[in-house]
């Protein structure tokens, strides 16, 4: 069985009460998805001026992600797909704004008007087909085209994802860039297999000095100080489950060949059992429409 | 959900060309008291609908709000306290969200409206 949750059902689905519950009740999750979405509001990069902003947080779940935002004091829409995690945010009483809304069909704001949007695990469910009428390609450039046009010009959009191998990674950040992003993938501790987190940095209009990529942390080989000592599966929201676990390689069984099977056969003569002529059929594979 | 929300939502409807202002329909609103911000305000004045905000407003029985208003009013307190109350404060609990060119109804419960589209609409 594969374990990561975009393998196992529609995000509407899998997130049901139960989940949802047991997502939000974890410290651990909870101290994880707190710190993603610090680093993601820090390279977010919005100036340092006080004002609070109107951002948005796609997939924002049971709103764990936008907490760090109202710390911060800026104010938020979250959507979320999955009425299960919106209920209990809504149990939390999260200060932003909630709507049960699918990325994938766009995102219904007006032009330019959101200062920034920062998604938290949550991209990656755009590559999934989980409906006969999804396309995630079509959906991918839905979602970047919405995104492209409701950010106000300069304005970034911090989305952290869990691409299941390079080829998702660069049709992600393919369809960004067709829709007009400048920007691309900062990798956090990247030589890390737990710690190592990937962010596309995007920016809304013409590319400047200040869509220059920020770095990531941990690149030179510095570790990430306070988790080292604590136990290594703690450090991620699962992120052991969500890799694939490598399709076993058919062992080939050893075919016994020709040589063998008239071995064989010359053992049963000698036994004086009835055993059919050796002839160039002999140990023949057999069409495979037999 | 706050008006601030409804002033930013369109309808997302594939060929819809004007989704905005989705018309409001009250069953239940509540007033909630949320911290006061004059930064936050001015800066998001130049991106709000002025008319579609009066609107929503007065949808909810709120009406002090003035029929005109230019970024010159930004300084005045008492204008930014009624502002501030009409777009932070008032929260559609239960009702709708109406497309106003397809007519289609976005229904919104405890207050979050489900913008979900069925497979035709997108």
């Amino acid at each position: 069985m594969s374990s990561r949750p975009e393998l196992q059902a529609p995000p509407e689905i899998f997130y049901d009460d139960a989940e949802a519950r047991k997502y939000t009740s974890s410290s651990r999750i909870i101290e994880i998805q707190s710190k993603l979405s610090e680093r993601a509001l820090e390279l977010l990069a919005l100036p340092d001026d006080g004002v609070p902003r109107l951002l948005l947080d796609i997939g924002c779940g049971s709103g764990l992600s936008g907490e760090t935002l109202s710390e911060n004091g800026h104010r938020w829409i979250g959507l979320d797909i999955s009425q299960s995690m919106l209920n209990i945010a809504l149990e939390r009483e999260v200060e932003g704004d909630l709507m049960l809304s699918d990325m994938g069909q766009g995102l219904g704001f007006r032009p330019g008007v959101i200062d920034g949007a920062i998604s938290i695990s949550a991209v990656q469910w755009l590559c999934n087909a989980d409906k006969s009428s999804h396309n995630p390609r079509l959906r991918l450039k839905a979602f970047f085209g919405s995104l492209y046009r409701c950010l106000a010009r300069g304005a970034r959009a911090v989305l952290q994802v869990y691409p299941e191998n390079l080829a998702q990674r660069e049709l992600i950040l393919g369809f960004a860039m067709r829709a007009g992003f400048a920007g691309g993938v900062v990798v956090d501790y990247p030589h890390s297999s737990k710690s190592r987190k990937e962010y596309l940095v995007l920016t809304c209009g013409p590319p400047s000095l200040s869509t220059a990529l920020p770095s990531g942390k941990g690149e030179d080989g510095e570790t990430c100080s306070d988790d080292d000592s604590g136990d290594e599966d703690n450090q991620t929201v699962c992120i052991s489950d969500r890799h694939r676990p490598r399709k076993k390689l058919k062992t080939t069984k050893k075919v016994k060949g020709r040589e063998w099977v008239i071995k064989k056969k010359e053992q049963m003569r000698r036994k004086g059992n009835m055993v059919p002529p050796d002839t160039k059929y002999t140990a023949r594979k057999r069409k495979a429409r037999f | 959900m706050r008006l601030l929300t409804h002033n930013m939502l369109s309808c997302n409807i594939k060929g819809v060309t004007n989704g905005f202002p989705l018309r409001l329909e009250v069953e239940k609103f509540v007033e909630k008291e949320v911290d006061f911000s004059a930064e936050f305000l001015r800066n998001i004045f130049p991106k709000i609908e002025w008319k579609a905000l009066v609107d929503a407003a007065r949808s909810m029985g709120y009406a002090e709000l003035p029929d005109e208003a230019d970024s010159s009013m930004l300084d005045s307190d008492d204008f930014l306290k009624k502002f501030h109350h009409a777009l932070l404060e008032l929260h559609l609990e239960e009702g709708a969200l109406i497309c106003p060119e397809t007519g289609r109804r976005f229904p919104v419960n405890k207050g979050i409206p489900n913008m979900l589209l069925h497979e035709d609409e997108v």
